[in-house]
């Protein structure tokens, strides 16, 4: 089941410039959470933010699926803006909380963007089939949210953000709060989705290991205010090939250390240890 | 979302059902039984204190704490029952007290059916609009609070005297309704204030996520908000139902409408000093009301079951 990516080709799946966001507080003090971003994301590329809490890299996720305004510097997806990029469905979105609706079977969640841009019933239902059958839960189509563990509920969501076959997505930690295990399995089912889907990742994490497993590029970012402080390239070779033994390759491991000496940077407060999850 | 985000092994997932619909069951029937036992542990604590307490009751320092074991204070069970069967009056075509009792019940049920169904469209309009704009909220839900403060009994006259003045062509403006109008006006409080608070209940992650899909304010209020307020809902009317009731039944007392059991709560407990059972069949009327109204709207609940997986089975 190969998608085509829909963009056309040319234009970068993600074109920040120059990007800052200022929330300003009630009684006039302001929070810088992101300074001068600028960062472009081909399409088909898997790109990480990494960085420490508070560096804004969920704010610069949430900024490019128009879920808030830039304070300055412009944002455009497939060369539109956000916000018709967003209305034009052109990313699939997954959380961190699987934010399924209770009352709604995983198939039923799975339909519910579907649904509500007008697809006919007999078209949702084979659409659903196909991305449980991808996320392998064929045996729980029926099954209602408060039925599924916490990984199951998460491969649910990421079926939903795949509903409409976008050339890209936009995931906030979505393996956040998971256990570890089930987080290596879901990780290698990302990759494996991402080569099947081949559509462009913005993936926000705190987990070194994750971000370079899983990444194209790593863009490391610092907290106040947020900026980007470096993009690595990890290139661990193609998605297909990508697989467990991955993890205890020496490239992997090598460019592991590369990013925790990023993420530490210019402070080298060694006693501050980055999780290495 | 905490509480779906739970590891629940997947195994579970299939064998639960079967047990759990037994384990349900037996929940249930625990449920009925223990009523039932309330009920009969208050009766026999009526009978026991009628008993055994003192015929001028339990006096301390000159107030009452507990009343008089009298036959007229307090007539026994079997007293009240009996005279249910009873004709109302001596009056040789005086119908049996229970069927004037249900006659008037019925009357009464219909007029706060009525009130309910204006007050839940009222406050669900109320939640709707605060819900839609946060002005709304803070302009309007202190005043719907304060509203709740005004007595009935106050109110009562007012509505009727204005009530009065409203004649539109072939209609015309009758005590019921004033009635129901101020059954109403208790009834909408709850629900506007529990739907307010359901219809804000999804997560910032669910709101986002239509935001995401470009929906607008009413698929969001379709597909998410209202699904999500039912868990919220239900007590709310059927709190609305149980305040419905008493207004009906104070209202048609304040309004001197004939017909109903308010009515005949008061003309009944003129009786009572020569007939003390016959003031406990309206009331008891006026229980089974409130019983049958709060009772309709389980039934609601049962068809929105999908929408309450969310709550822990109680």
């Amino acid at each position: 089941m190969i998608m085509e990516s829909a963009a056309g080709g040319r234009a970068p799946a993600v074109e920040v410039g120059g990007v800052s966001r200022v929330f300003t507080g009630r009684k006039g003090a302001s929070v810088t959470a992101l300074d001068d971003v600028s960062l472009t994301v081909a399409p088909g590329e898997f790109v990480s933010l990494i960085g420490p809490s508070g560096c804004g890299k969920s704010t610069l996720l949430r900024l490019i699926a128009d879920l808030d305004t830039p304070t300055a510097g412009s944002i455009r997806v497939f060369g539109k803006p956000a916000r018709q990029a967003r209305i034009d469905q052109d990313y699939g979105i997954a959380f961190q909380q699987a934010g399924l609706l209770p009352w709604r079977t995983v198939a039923g969640n799975i339909e519910l963007p579907l649904e509500l841009h007008g697809a006919g019933k007999a078209a949702r239902r084979a659409r659903a089939a196909e991305l449980i059958e991808l996320v392998g839960l064929s045996d729980f189509a029926e099954n209602y949210p408060d039925q599924l563990s916490g990984g199951m509920q998460q491969r649910v969501a990421i079926a939903r953000s795949l509903a409409e076959s976008p050339s890209l997505l936009l995931m906030d930690e979505p393996f956040g709060a998971l256990d570890e295990m089930t987080r290596e399995r879901m990780q290698n089912e990302l990759v494996r989705i991402c080569g099947e889907t081949s559509a462009a990742v913005v993936f926000v994490t705190h987990s070194i290991p994750e971000a370079v497993f899983l990444s194209d590029r790593v863009v490391v970012m610092s907290p106040r205010p947020g900026r980007i402080r470096d993009v690595l390239g990890v290139g661990l070779g193609d998605t297909a090939e990508r697989g467990e033994n991955l993890r205890e390759d020496e490239a992997f491991f090598h460019a592991v250390s590369q990013v925790r000496e990023l993420l530490h940077g210019q402070a080298p407060t060694g006693a501050r240890g980055v999780e290495t999850r | 979302m905490t509480r779906t985000a739970e590891l629940a092994p997947p195994a579970a997932g299939k064998t639960r059902p079967t047990r759990g619909q037994a384990r349900r069951g037996q929940a249930q029937l625990r449920r009925i039984l223990t009523g039932a036992l309330g009920l009969i542990v208050l009766a026999a604590l009526w009978e026991l204190y009628k008993l055994l307490g003192p015929a001028d009751g339990v006096v301390v320092g000159g107030t009452t704490l507990l009343p008089r074991t009298s036959d007229l204070a307090m007539p026994h069970l079997w007293v009240m029952a009996e005279r249910v069967l009873e004709p109302v009056t001596g009056a040789a075509a005086a119908l049996p007290l229970w069927l004037v009792v249900l006659q008037g019940s019925m009357f009464t049920l219909g007029i706060a059916a009525v009130g309910w169904l204006v007050g839940v469209t009222v406050g669900l309009l109320l939640a709707l609009l605060m819900q839609r704009f946060r002005l709304a909220e803070s302009a309007v839900l202190p005043w719907i609070v304060l509203s709740q403060t005004v007595p009935l009994i106050a109110l009562a006259p007012l509505v009727r005297r204005w009530g009065s003045q409203i004649e539109v062509g072939n209609f015309s403006w009758e005590s019921w309704m004033s009635v129901a109008l101020i059954a109403s006006y208790l009834a909408f409080f709850p629900v506007s204030v529990g739907a307010l608070r359901g219809l804000s209940s999804p997560d910032a992650n669910h709101v986002d996520l239509m935001h995401c899909y470009a929906a607008g304010w009413w698929t969001t209020l379709w597909r998410l908000r209202l699904p999500a307020s039912v868990g919220y809902l239900l007590p709310a009317l059927r709190l609305a139902a149980a305040s419905a009731v008493i207004g009906t039944v104070v209202a048609e007392v304040s309004i001197g409408l004939r017909g109903g059991i308010g009515r005949l709560i008061v003309e009944y407990a003129g009786a009572a000093g020569g007939d003390p059972g016959k003031p406990w069949a309206p009331i008891f009327g006026s229980i089974a009301v409130g019983l049958l109204a709060a009772g309709f709207v389980g039934l609601i609940g049962l068809f929105l079951r999908r929408f309450r997986r969310g709550e822990v089975a109680a």
